[in-house]
């Protein structure tokens, strides 16, 4: 049947296979983090080169990394506002680079070449824990930043127009790491799963459109969650009059 | 089809959470900390000053050409009045001059007309001087005249 072997195929590209490191208790799934670590550490280095020799007239890499960050510093600035973006640029930044490098790094990199004896190496955002975990800091830093800079006053925005928005209010304080975490699970997840499933059948030609719009969805998920990441935190420290 | 085992595994499946969430937590946390000081200071201390530098520049030249301005509209009327004045200077030259020149044509015509009325007279005397002597020689030769006749008598 056509559909079982479908079935069987996508079985091969062991979707849900991990391949895991047990630490005393606790198991973890190590293809996350090494793929993070290969990422992250080209990401150091990559920055390390850029900033080694610093000058006036910016050249090369130093170019690069200049316009990253009033990249960076103009998407904090217009979500988060003037008086405190600068306490949160670096979080925005980072967040950005994370997910934008892990997206870009999943999608680039031929890591199948690579055998693991279980599970494959592939983006670090295609994994659940990781975007959980980027989502929860999201929340962390909102509420943290809405009661560093106003108080006990931040709990005014739940009540803010009428005290009826009170159950959507926390209600929303669920939905916004949910809708985080699984909107960049999912893209990143489906792409993945797209461009192995075409490999698959037409190894040829046919899925190069598809990374091409991979590496576009990857890009636009990195800027759609440091965008909103910064709008949850702009709403949190925003006044009301 | 363990491979599509997605909800509930106990080993394995899309949604198998575990430390490794917490872990991610915790090095992305790190990684802020560390793109903090590689990235984001040093480029933005780079950046700021560039933008400070350019933006005291921009001041300083907008001073610069306000002033060039003031002292442009300072000469300008500097040179206005400049203009006024020699214009006053001129036309105050030129009625000294007509006064001038009309003082001296009355006088040379009062001279003139003193002249010829000095003339005039001299004239006038002179005709009658030469007048009275031809009435004289007439009077004398009259008598001459007379005298000859009578006493021819």
């Amino acid at each position: 049947m056509f559909f079982n072997s479908l079935l069987t195929n996508f079985a091969a590209l062991e979707v849900g296979q991990h391949l895991y490191w047990q630490i005393g208790n606790i198991r973890l799934h190590g293809q996350v983090f090494l793929t993070s670590w290969i990422l992250l550490g080209a990401l150091l280095v990559f920055i390390s080169l850029g900033t080694k020799k610093m000058e006036n007239d910016p050249k090369g890499l130093q170019n690069l990394l200049e316009f990253l960050w009033d990249y960076i510093r103009d998407l904090s600035r217009t979500q988060i506002g003037e008086k405190v973006y600068r306490d949160w640029m670096p979080f925005i930044g980072t967040l950005f680079l994370f997910v934008f490098v892990s997206n870009w790094g999943g999608a680039l990199i031929p890591w199948r070449l690579i055998k693991l004896p279980s599970g494959e190496l592939g983006a670090p955002t295609a994994d659940i824990n990781t975007t959980i975990a980027l989502a929860l800091l999201v929340s962390l830093s909102y509420f943290y930043a809405g009661l560093s800079n106003k108080g006990w006053r931040y709990f005014e925005y739940y009540v803010h127009p009428t005290p009826i928005m009170l159950p959507f209010k926390i209600l929303e304080d669920f939905t916004k790491p949910l809708s985080l975490s699984f909107r960049l699970f999912g893209n990143i997840l489906a792409d993945e799963l797209v461009v192995g499933v075409l490999v698959f059948l037409v190894p040829l030609i046919l899925p190069i459109p598809v990374m091409f719009l991979g590496l576009f969805t990857s890009a636009i998920q990195a800027l759609i969650f440091a965008t909103l990441a910064a709008y949850y935190i702009g709403e949190a420290v925003e006044e009301h009059h | 089809m363990l491979a599509f085992n997605f909800f509930g595994a106990t080993e394995g499946g899309l949604f198998d959470i575990n430390a490794t969430l917490p872990l991610m937590a915790i090095q992305v946390v790190a990684l802020t900390y560390i793109l903090n000081s590689l990235f984001f200071k040093p480029v933005g201390n780079v950046v700021e000053k560039r933008e400070k530098f350019v933006s005291n520049n921009i001041i300083e030249a907008k001073n610069k050409l306000s002033e060039v301005k003031k002292l442009e509209a300072d000469l300008l009327t500097q040179l206005q009045s400049a203009r006024t004045e020699a214009q006053r200077i001129v036309s105050e030259a030129e009625n000294e001059s007509d006064k001038l020149y009309k003082e001296a044509l009355e006088l040379a015509n009062n001279e003139a007309n003193a002249s010829k009325e000095k003339a005039r007279l001299e004239i006038e005397s002179q005709t009658s001087a030469a007048r009275d002597q031809l009435y004289k020689q007439a009077d004398d030769l009259s008598e001459l005249i007379v005298n000859r006749l009578i006493l021819e008598k």
